[in-house]
This record gives C-alpha cells, sequence and structure tokens, in this order.
C-alpha cells in the first residue's frame, strides 16, 4: 500500500462470548494500517485496545495462535469468506485500498468463543486410524530402512499436514448430516502406508477408514486441494486410499 | 510394553500418574520413556500438543553419524558443543548427548520422520554453525515439526492403551496416556516436606480450576522469548511455568544467556526465522560496500560487496556460531551504519544456488520469506536482522556422572531441580548449551534430555515411600481453591493498565537493552524500569471477564511470570562482569580497543553457573538472590550443589574462530571431502 494509504482498516469480525453460533454478533474495529501488517498484528492491536469503531468497550477478541509461521495451523479461520490461517493473511494484499477485512470462525466444528473452535475430532480421526509407526520401543536398534530420495519427497509432502482443519472446512461433504471423517486423515493413511514399517499395519488403517464415514463419503468436489495451505495433493491420497480400501474390501478375506 | 513391574496403583486401586507439563518435543520424549516403563502420564499443554513450538524448528538435529566419509565422531561433536557455549555447559550431559544422537536420529527414521536422503537411500547431513563437518540430519526445513509429529504420534498411540494394575488386567477407562490439552499449568502442589505431590492447572476453555495429584511433576514447558515482546519464538512461549516453579523454590540457572539468531524477517506481529540452515546449503552474507547503492542487489557485481563474514572468518566463513555472527551484522548496522541503505539489514544470499536444490532442501523456510515479504528468495537475495531466539538459561537440573564421565542414565537425579518430585527438560532447563548453543543442538537436546528424564523419573517414582494418591482429597482442594480466590482476585482487578499494552513497553525494554550488547549503565536502567512495570501491574485491568475462553486473565498471570524472569534475565546480565558467548559487553570486550576494562571472558571470576532464587517481594517489586551453593535432597540422599561448572572432560581454550586453520585438531574434517557445501561456490553458476 502507498504511503499515504495509511488509514486505518476496518476489521468485521463475528463474535460470540458463550460459543452460542445462534446469537452471533458482528462487530467493527478499527486499526491503524502498519508495516508488514497481518490479521495476527490486527487482532493483537485490538487486544491493546479493545474498543470497537464507535467507541464502545467489548472484550478483546479470541483466537488460537503459536508459531505464526503457517507451520503450527493453529490460527485457522474465514478472512473474506476464505479458510486460511490469519498468520499469512497480510493487509496489503487483503485490502490494497483500504477495503474492510472480515473474520469469522470455521463452521464446520462446535464453536468456543469469537474465532475459537474445537478440532478435536480431528485428532480423535487420527487415533481411529492408527496414523503412528508401530515402533518396537525407543532403544537402539541401529538404523531404519533405506528409503529412496522419491519416496522420501512424496512421504515429505503428506507429512507437513498441520491437521488445521482447513480442508475440512472446505468440504461440502463434512456437515452436521453426514459422518464424513474428512480429507486430512485420508491423507495420513497414505502416508503411513508408504512407510516401509508403516506397511505392516496397513490393513488396520484401510478398516479404519471403510466404514461409516470412511473414504467412500467423499464427494469428489476436490475442495479440499484447492484450500490446503500445505499443498498437500489430497485428491491423489484420497485415490489411492478409495483404490486400496476398495481392494481390501474385494480380495481383503483372500490376504488374511 | 505397558504393565511392567512398576506397581501403577495404590492399595486402594487407584492409578498412580506422574503429570508432564508440555507436550514439546522434550515433553513428547519423557512421555514415552515414561509410558515404556508402564507409568502412566497426565500431559499437560496450553495448545494442543501437535502444535507445540518444536513445530517451528526449520534446519535440522545434529548427530555425528559420519557418513560423509569425513571422519567425524561423537567426541568431536561433543568437543564442539562445549566450545560453542563458551565452557559454560555442564560437560558429562553433554557427552552423553553427543553420545547418544546418532542411535536418536536413528529412533527418528524408525518412527517415520521424512529425513532427507542421499542417492543411496541413507540419511543426508548438511552443515550448521560452530562446525566444519556436515552433522545435521533433515526434514527439508521444517525438521521440528516432522520430529514433532513422529513423537505426537507415538504419544497418540499411547493414548489408545490400557493401563494394567499388577496382575497385567487392563484398568478400565484408564489409559496410558491422559492429555490435557488447552490447560494451562497454574501451580505446583508441595506437601509440609517439600515433596512435590501434584499441580494446579487452569482449563483454557472453560476457565475451571483444578488439583491434580501426581507422583512426581516434570516441566518441559520451553523458553520465554516472549519476555522480549517479538522473537522468533511461538506466542505461547512465556516462561510462565518456569516462573511459577521460581517463584516456588526452584532455582533458575543462567537466566542472562539469551541467544540472539543472526537472521530473521522483521514482522509487526512476530521475527521470522531464517534458518542457519540457509547458510548450511552455502547461503552467504553481505552488504553493499556502499551502502546507498540504489542497485538492485542482483546487478552489484562481486567486485562491490562485502562479505564481511567470509572477510573476518576465513575458516568458518557464514557458519560461526550464532553469537559471533550477530554481533558482526550489529556492528556492521549499528557501528558502521553499513546496513543496506543504512537501515538495520544485511543480505542473505542464496541465489548462486540452482533452484531445485533449494526447494528440495530448504522450501519451508524460503516459503515463509516469500509469504510473508512477498518477494522470491530464489532470485532475491534476502533480507535479514538479529532475531531473540532462544534461551540458553532455565531452571538449574542436576545429573549423576557415570565412571567414564558420561551421563549416568537411569539416576534419579538426572534433571531434578532442587525441589524434590520436580523435573525440568527441554529448552526450559540449563544445562547443555552453557553460553551459546550451536545450531541444530536443541532438538537434540530435548530429544535427548527427554530420553534421560524418563528412566529419571521411573527410578524416582519406583522408590516412593508414599503416594501422593494416598493423601485426602482435602490436601488437594485446598491447592485449587487457593487458585480459585488468586484468579477470582484477578478478574476483579479495575485498574488501569491493559496487560497486553504493558507486556508491549516490557518487551521493546528488554529486546533495546537487553539483548546483543550490554552496558551496565543501560541495565541498571533496565532493572529500574522492569521494576516501574511491577509497580503498573498492580494496577492492572481486567479487560475480559468472560467465563468461557477467557484469554486476557491468563495472559495477565503470564505477564507476572514474564516481569518476574525479565528480572533474573537483566539482573543476572548486570552481574556477570565479562564477556562470555551471548553475553556481551562491549566495555569488557578484549579485542575492543575502546574497551574500559578488557578483560574478556574471565574464567579466574566467572566459570560458573549463576544460580538466581526467589527472594520474595518488596511492595510490589520481586527481588532475587543470586546464591553460590546449596542443598537438596531425593529419597533419602541429600546433595551439596555449587556453582561450579563439571569441565572435567574437555580442558579450557580460548574460543577463537578467525582462525585460518581449524580451531583445535578434532574440528578439520578428513581431506578427502572438502567442505563443498561452504559458501565459497563460484556466484552465478
Ligand atoms: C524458528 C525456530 C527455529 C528453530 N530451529 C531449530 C533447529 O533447526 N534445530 C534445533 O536444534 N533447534 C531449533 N530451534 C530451537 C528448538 O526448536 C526449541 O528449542 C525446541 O523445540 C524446544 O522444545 P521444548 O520441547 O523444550 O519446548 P516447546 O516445543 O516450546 O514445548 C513447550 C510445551 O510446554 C507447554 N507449556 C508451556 N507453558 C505451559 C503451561 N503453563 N501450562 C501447560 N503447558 C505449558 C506448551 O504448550 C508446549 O507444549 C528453533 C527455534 C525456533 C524459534
Amino acid at each position: 500500500m502507498a504511503e499515504e494509504n495509511k488509514r486505518p482498516i476496518t476489521f468485521r469480525i463475528k463474535r460470540s462470548l458463550d460459543g452460542n453460533r445462534d446469537s452471533s454478533t458482528w462487530e467493527e474495529f478499527e486499526v491503524p494500517w502498519e508495516p508488514q501488517m497481518n490479521v495476527i498484528s490486527a487482532l493483537m492491536a485490538i487486544q491493546r485496545k479493545p474498543k470497537t469503531k464507535e467507541g464502545r468497550e467489548t472484550p478483546p477478541v479470541v483466537w488460537e495462535q503459536a508459531c505464526l509461521e503457517e507451520v503450527c495451523g493453529s490460527c485457522t479461520m474465514l478472512i473474506n469468506g476464505k479458510v486460511r490461517q490469519a498468520c499469512t493473511a497480510l493487509i496489503d494484499s487483503l485490502s490494497p485500498n483500504g477495503e474492510p477485512v472480515t473474520i469469522e470462525p470455521m463452521t464446520k466444528f462446535p464453536l468456543v468463543r469469537d474465532l475459537i473452535v474445537d478440532r478435536t475430532r480431528m485428532f480423535e480421526n487420527l487415533k481411529r486410524a492408527k496414523a503412528w509407526i508401530f515402533i518396537d520401543g525407543t532403544h537402539s536398534l541401529g538404523p531404519g530402512p533405506r528409503v529412496a530420495p522419491e519416496v522420501q519427497e512424496e512421504a515429505y509432502s503428506l507429512s507437513r499436514c498441520m491437521t488445521c482443519g482447513c480442508c475440512v472446512e472446505a468440504c461440502p461433504n463434512v456437515n452436521d448430516a453426514s459422518p464424513f471423517m474428512g480429507p486430512a486423515v485420508l491423507s495420513q493413511v497414505r502416508l503411513f502406508n508408504l512407510h516401509p514399517s508403516g506397511k505392516m499395519n496397513a490393513g488396520e488403517r484401510l478398516d479404519a477408514v471403510m466404514g461409516e464415514g470412511g473414504v467412500a463419503d467423499c464427494g469428489k468436489a476436490q475442495n479440499c486441494v484447492q484450500v490446503c495451505p500445505k499443498e498437500i495433493p489430497l485428491t491423489e491420497s484420497i485415490a489411492v486410499i478409495g483404490r486400496d480400501t476398495m481392494k481390501r474390501a474385494l480380495f481383503g478375506w483372500l490376504l488374511k | 510394553m505397558a504393565g511392567s513391574k512398576v506397581k501403577t496403583t495404590t492399595d486402594s486401586g487407584r492409578v498412580r500418574r506422574v503429570a508432564v507439563v508440555g507436550g514439546g518435543l522434550a515433553g513428547l520424549m519423557t512421555v514415552i520413556k515414561l509410558c515404556e516403563a508402564g507409568i502412566p502420564v497426565d500431559l499437560f499443554s496450553l495448545v494442543p500438543v501437535k502444535r507445540s513450538h518444536s513445530v517451528c524448528a526449520q534446519g535440522g538435529i545434529n548427530a555425528s553419524v559420519n557418513t560423509k566419509g569425513e571422519g567425524d565422531s561423537p567426541r568431536i561433536h561433543f568437543e564442539e558443543t562445549v566450545l560453542g557455549g563458551d565452557f559454560l555447559a555442564q560437560q558429562p550431559p553433554c557427552l552423553g548427548m553427543a553420545e547418544a544422537a546418532p542411535n536418536i536420529v536413528f529412533l527418528l527414521d524408525r518412527m517415520g520422520v521424512p529425513f532427507n536422503r542421499t542417492p543411496e537411500g541413507l540419511l543426508d547431513f548438511r552443515r550448521f554453525g560452530g562446525t566444519l563437518y556436515h552433522r545435521t540430519a533433515f526434514a527439508g526445513a521444517t525438521t521440528g515439526q516432522q520430529l514433532l509429529y513422529a513423537l505426537d504420534e507415538q504419544v497418540r498411540r499411547f493414548e489408545t492403551e490400557d493401563v494394567m494394575d499388577g496382575q497385567g488386567v487392563a484398568i478400565p477407562g484408564e489409559k496410558m496416556v491422559h492429555k490435557l490439552e488447552f490447560w494451562d499449568f497454574v501451580q505446583l502442589i508441595m506437601d509440609d516436606a517439600g515433596v512435590t505431590r501434584g499441580l494446579v492447572a487452569q482449563d483454557l476453555k472453560t476457565m475451571e480450576i483444578r488439583a491434580f495429584p501426581a507422583e512426581a511433576v516434570c516441566l518441559a514447558t520451553g523458553g520465554p522469548g516472549i519476555i522480549f515482546g517479538r522473537s522468533t519464538q511461538s506466542t505461547i512461549c512465556t516462561g510462565i511455568a518456569n516462573a511459577i516453579a521460581y517463584k516456588q523454590g526452584a532455582i533458575y540457572g543462567n537466566g542472562e544467556f539469551i541467544q540472539i539468531h543472526p537472521t530473521a524477517i522483521p514482522g509487526a506481529d512476530k521475527l521470522r526465522l531464517i534458518s542457519e540452515s540457509a547458510r548450511g546449503e552455502g547461503g552467504r552474507v553481505w552488504v553493499p560496500k556502499n551502502p546507498m547503492d540504489k542497485r538492485d542487489p542482483k546487478e552489484i557485481p562481486e567486485k562491490d560487496r562485502r562479505y564481511f563474514l567470509e572477510d573476518k572468518y576465513p575458516l568458518y566463513k557464514n557458519l560461526v556460531p550464532r553469537d559471533v555472527a550477530s554481533r558482526e551484522i550489529f556492528a556492521i548496522c549499528y557501528g558502521e551504519n553499513a546496513g543496506i541503505m543504512g537501515r538495520n539489514e544485511v543480505y542473505l544470499d542464496l541465489t548462486h544456488k540452482p533452484e531445485a536444490e533449494l526447494r528440495k532442501k530448504l522450501a519451508g523456510i524460503l516459503e515463509i520469506y516469500e509469504k510473508f515479504v512477498g518477494v522470491d528468495p530464489y532470485h532475491n537475495p534476502m533480507k535479514v536482522f538479529p532475531a531473540v531466539h532462544y534461551s540458553m538459561g532455565g531452571m538449574w537440573v542436576d545429573f549423576e556422572r557415570d565412571a567414564r564421565g558420561s551421563l549416568k542414565v537411569g539416576s534419579p537425579r538426572n534433571h531434578a531441580t532442587n525441589l524434590t518430585g520436580l523435573y525440568n527438560v527441554g529448552e526450559s532447563d540449563y544445562q547443555y548449551h552453557g553460553a551459546n548453543r550451536l545450531g541444530a543442538n536443541s532438538l537434540l537436546s530435548t530429544i535427548y534430555g527427554g530420553m534421560v528424564t524418563g528412566p529419571a523419573i521411573a527410578t524416582y517414582y519406583d522408590n516412593l515411600d508414599k503416594s501422593a494418591y494416598d493423601l485426602p482429597d482435602t490436601f488437594f482442594d485446598k491447592a485449587a481453591k487457593s487458585e480459585q480466590k488468586k484468579y477470582d482476585r484477578l478478574a476483579a482487578s479495575d485498574g488501569t493498565e491493559n496487560p497486553y499494552q504493558l507486556h508491549k513497553e516490557l518487551g521493546e525494554l528488554m529486546l533495546r537493552d537487553c539483548t546483543i550488547e550490554r552496558h551496565n549503565g543501560v541495565l541498571d536502567k533496565v532493572i529500574e524500569k522492569i521494576g516501574e512495570f511491577e509497580d503498573r501491574y498492580t494496577n492492572i485491568k481486567a479487560v475480559d471477564t468472560g467465563g468461557k475462553a477467557n484469554q486476557a486473565l491468563p495472559f495477565a498471570r503470564h505477564l507476572e511470570g514474564m516481569l518476574i524472569l525479565a528480572r533474573v534475565i537483566a539482573q543476572g546480565a548486570r552481574n556477570r562482569d565479562e564477556c562470555r558467548g551471548a553475553h556481551y559487553k562491549p566495555d569488557l570486550d578484549d579485542k575492543n580497543p575502546k574497551a574500559v576494562n578488557p578483560v574478556g571472558r574471565d574464567d579466574k571470576n566467572w566459570l560458573r553457573s549463576t544460580l538466581a532464587k526467589w527472594g520474595g517481594r518488596d511492595g510490589a517489586q520481586s527481588k532475587v538472590e543470586f546464591i553460590r551453593e546449596f542443598d537438596y535432597s531425593i529419597g533419602s540422599q541429600s546433595i551439596h550443589v555449587t556453582d561450579e561448572v563439571d569441565v572435567s572432560l574437555k580442558d579450557l581454550q580460548k574460543r577463537d574462530y578467525t582462525k585460518k586453520k581449524a580451531a583445535f585438531a578434532a574440528d578439520a574434517p578428513a581431506p578427502n571431502k572438502a567442505d563443498e557445501s561452504a559458501s565459497s561456490a563460484p556466484l552465478n553458476k
């Protein structure tokens, strides 16, 4: 933004003190522009001066945050209608000409307060899918299996999932009426089933995503890949897991 | 695994748990070791443990696996660690750590960490600061994230495993790990004999305050970077847990040693790190010879650039230790006014490296630059400046030596604080990094720390003659009630000070006056100012009175802790009249011709740990007592501790990275493998 446009930026924030979506209200705040401003630094400025645009005192907005480098996944919210991390939401690109910025909590998770939602479900899904390698123990057993660089690259790209919830939020098949687990966990199954020792428990993981709410509930809308901040090939993962579960359903009893 | 011979229940059938506070790498590794010993755990964290600050680590983890034919060894790693730490690190734990490192990296590999590979499918290693060897294993440039996820996954597995009773029968509803995420630790519970019996914590969503019995408590609560306002650390790194334990009598060690990382990007909310791995992969630091050179940096020819680190440190070049590099950048920008366009910025340049290689090895950090600065770092030199990064200091913890002088694994003294039953591990402890931490040694020390803290607590647990779970409920209720009262009082504060604003001012003060260069006169003012902040704190305003996910009140509590530790840091810095590692006073620098009293590193007076003890309050202002010795007890043992540093394994030596030849015999890599990734690579390949 050019220097002369350093006027205050207006933030419209959807708030709920008690976590009840039905009684949510919108509040507007005005925050002076500053260099390298992002949504987080704006929210911080509101904490220091919790007054609405009309000058009414109000409790500071609450939200989750930790790393502020888009690697922990905490600060996921809807910004101008799009699900993303607030730390990488730079004001100069959201509001090049001083347009107001809208901030809301994610809608697919239970609301706690203001911008905080409860993402426990995603972690529970990781448990259900046994998203880990079954190691024998942490005692010294020498180096792990050799891995080709290409396999490492594939694994690394899947392993960057922050469990942030963007894909779940964007997925039309995740809703109150459906038990669908969402894309993130399916991609984790692919990750662990790819690993040389993780493969040994591939069947258990596939079983976990075959039942109700599993991979078959994906409606192939492809929204997930578009919103994933880490560009994880989620639809590809879903296709792989879809194929593997299909094989298991058809021939699984033969392989047992 | 679960349900070995340990007695996991009391006679009345209650499950005996250990409380681990903190689910970063150190906490999670401790939990895993405890579970493997059959001990159930309550795991507390401010955030889901998967979002702990450890995710931020970028560059990698050190281990002398020596797969590059350089003749590297754990012994050399150990020596470079203590030299890098300017001899303030306790040597036996450092030796134990360096020796365990290769197996730690192998273990992580077995857990599925996608470490980068060589064409043969072996682990790849890169260079980091303070060494000439390729010793750093890495997973792209988000190594901490990948390590944290691996441990998080193993802990999740224990969340699904049952606790077994003495007969090996699963106890219904009891899992090995019980996670309490979004819980804030607020107080230790100690009995009349001074033994830790549990803790009080607050649920950050419902604001419920509850007491938890525990056979032992382990703090693995990370660094205190937020005391400096903005730093490279996560915003949850306030150091509060250590401040609480310190206030309850735990000794704090070497608080004044704060690492400033040479290369970060300034931001309004945070200073974002550009990892040392950028230089490990060949990144070069430079400024235009003419600071006012208006040309695009790519257009500035070699002859008009000043590679000031390479010029002064021909052997280590851009990979001198962090304290050294940060001071040089500081000297260029402040001392000579020679930063880019006279601003506080220097170039960190990777543009001579092939983009494809950078994408494989550094994408994680270059992405951060691209996303936050909006400039493509593959083709444009980055602009960086130093930032507060890491605390070498932390809670004082003990260790026990074995016959060789290394750490005796399984001793209940390892990582024990002076409060019986309280342990501390990770960035929140003080013992591995001395006066300056070498890059990629922290991830190692957190995991190694966890690997020895788990067994230490297991021994302590096995030998307890009384269980916290046999104490009456009223004992715990009392503790919870007293914390509830404090919280209610905080909620009723109707002063005028906004805690967030007060924190901002504290941060600005500490960042400006208590970091790279320290002057006694200035420090006196800092200490006075901290006192003023403490006074103002008593006039705080509860800006939020909400009963759900109230963040303002817990923040106010954290701020109180930050003020306490800020004083420990500032007074420790004021007292230590020497230059050692990250602690630097120009007036005392033996290489500064203008120094008033050029003592440099003063081993005669200052080869000792700073031990800080809570001294109560004088009005609103906290007091620190600096002590030289103390006693503590563990089981029936009484242990006498002094501030002496154990330097029994490597002789003192002057720390000099300017030489053309290796600083000491061991640190020269075998000649058959010259250092290729160092910054001698030709420009414009
Ligand atoms: C940007 C960056 C890059 C880095 N890169 C590297 C690198 O490449 N190599 C390297 O070796 N090191 C690196 N480091 C350093 C390293 O990441 C940290 O020192 C290390 O991860 C600390 O781990 P920890 O387990 O001690 O603490 P943390 O990961 O900080 O975890 C602390 C835990 O304690 C919890 N906690 C804190 N207070 C409370 C409380 N009151 N109640 C309940 N829970 C609480 C938190 O929720 C969290 O779970 C880097 C650091 C930064 C900032």
